[in-house]
């Protein structure tokens, strides 16, 4: 246990300790939140769907949450080859338990960014319907973080250098997060983006989310949870069993 | 513990790593005696690393035996890996911790007491002057001192074998003797069996008591440093390239890189 718990603060130290890192990891949601949110917001209203800043805050914070995690898994890819990780793997200490003190130090840095989105939100104006969808609001945080650190880290365990780094943004994170409903409603869509929406896991954390932040989910709570945890746990088996097979 | 009443302490024999059709490490057979400086030398690429690798766990041997402190790496891994310390030859420190908790974290990774873990870091660090910049994050210390940091931390956990893949690679001069002091000293004080890497001819006979040359996978002599010197430029003109006279490597090398360079120059 207490391997995988100082795996575990180590990246909390770090996170807390690269102060241009946070700020960095913040600039992009704010950006795309005051552009789209202020930008779109008068079309959004016209077509009578209410207020978009408000539709579109928990949208963001999956979106910070899914680039902060895929990238803490990712990490591994440069982590092997210059950085700490090659300590850990020649320690006798099994693979698994470093797998699980990585993927969760990575989902905790993941959610702190997202609850950070979420309080300066709250600054600019966002509004959550009531305190009781706070702790649903974190349940969904802890899902997609840990699901999304999992699969970055069962990618990452299969590269061998940065090369695929691109194409994973591009081909991967991009689609993930820009098919999910995290900035459009997901009803009523052409049938065949319909379809790639069903199919993408974030979809269920954006409506998880918004769902616990403003009271109304399109697609129900139950639904959310239990596709989230299964895919967390199938991509945490799958990480950790990829992890173990890596070679330096 | 039967290993630890051998004289020797990593025994090899006909150990084989292929990587598809590359032949990294070929059919190679030694063995390091307890308590001495045994140094693998040979140009880049030679498959010093690859062996170090399978030596230390990191990779499986595609065929041969290998025995370290008595244990099968592959069969016997944890047991294997508490034998070992190692210093990689890319960086492997966290810089954004300090060179205390990078100690400290090695210690729980192998499961020390929180106790011995303070006293070993301090006997430790002292060894090798850091103690006093024990709570800066490492990204401020300089090339030499991360490579002292990572040689304490190897031998955190009371380790009998050290393994140096390369560790004076980028350093300058001055750091490097002072390295080499540190880890002979190392090597009487704290009793440890020392397997390093080197393409410096010089630096090997400085501190080794024994040497291989090792190169295209295959170790192509061995001796303590004088013996070898003896046999210098006896048969094939790649002999006489990676034997002992450091001269022909350096020219070799430096003849090379003028037209790596060139080329590289023509190509822009």
């Amino acid at each position: 246990m207490s391997v995988i718990y100082i795996l575990w603060i180590r990246q909390l130290k770090r996170y807390f300790r690269s102060k241009t890192r946070i700020v960095g990891a913040l600039g992009q949601p704010m950006l795309f939140l005051v552009a789209l949110g202020y930008g779109l917001g008068p079309v959004f209203e016209r077509a009578g769907e209410g207020d978009y800043v408000q539709f579109l805050v928990p949208g963001i914070i999956s979106m910070s949450i899914l680039f902060t995690s895929m990238f803490n898994g990712i990490e591994i890819i440069w982590d092997r080859q210059f950085g700490f990780l090659k300590e850990t793997l020649v320690a006798p200490v099994s693979r698994v338990r470093i797998m699980l003190g990585r993927t969760l130090g990575g989902a905790t840095v993941a959610i702190l960014q997202g609850m950070m989105i979420l309080g300066i939100a709250l600054l600019i104006g966002f509004r959550f319907e009531s305190l009781s969808g706070l702790p649903v609001a974190l349940l969904f945080m802890i899902l997609i973080a840990t699901l999304f650190t999992a699969l970055g880290t069962a990618i990452a365990s299969l590269l061998e250098d940065m090369h695929g780094f691109q194409l994973i943004m591009n081909f991967l994170v991009m689609p993930l997060f820009f098919l999910s409903g995290a900035l459009f409603p997901i009803q009523n869509l052409p049938p065949a983006l319909g379809m790639v929406v069903q199919f993408n896991p974030l979809s269920y954390g954006v409506d998880g989310l918004r769902g616990a932040l403003l009271g109304t989910y399109d697609i129900g709570f139950w639904t959310n949870f239990t596709v989230l945890a299964l895919c967390m746990v199938v991509l945490v088996i799958i990480g950790a069993y990829l992890f173990s097979k890596i070679e330096v | 513990m039967e290993g630890q009443k051998r004289d020797t302490i990593i025994e090899v024999e006909g150990l084989t790593k292929k990587f598809g059709k590359i032949t990294a490490v070929d059919d190679i057979s030694f063995s390091v005696k307890r308590g001495e400086i045994f140094a693998f030398l040979g140009p880049n690429g030679a498959g010093k690393t690859t062996a170090i690798s399978m030596l230390t766990t990191l990779i499986k041997p595609t065929s041969g035996k290998l025995l370290i402190n008595g244990y099968d790496p592959v069969s016997e891994q944890d047991a294997a890996r508490r034998s070992f310390g190692i210093v990689f030859q890319d960086p492997s420190l966290d810089h954004e911790l300090t060179g205390y908790e990078n100690m400290d974290i090695h210690g729980i990774l192998y499961n020390m007491p929180k106790k011995e873990r303070k006293e070993r870091i301090e006997t430790l660090l002292e060894l090798v002057e850091l103690w006093k910049r024990k709570d800066d994050q490492v990204k401020k210390y300089s090339g030499g001192m991360k490579r002292r940091l990572e040689i304490a931390r190897g031998l955190m956990h009371l380790p009998q074998i050290l393994f140096l893949d390369e560790p004076s690679l980028g350093l300058d001069p001055q750091t490097r003797n002072l390295l080499w002091d540190h880890i002979r000293e190392l090597n009487h004080k704290e009793n440890v069996t020392v397997f390093l890497t080197t393409h410096i001819m010089e630096e090997a006979e400085r501190v080794a008591d024994t040497v291989a040359v090792i190169d295209y996978g295959k170790i192509i002599d061995r001796g303590t440093p004088r013996e070898l010197a003896e046999r210098t430029g006896s048969s094939s003109l790649e002999e006489a390239f990676l034997s002992l006279t450091g001269k022909t490597i350096r020219e070799e090398k430096a003849e090379t890189m003028a037209q790596m360079m060139s080329s590289h120059m023509r190509r822009r």
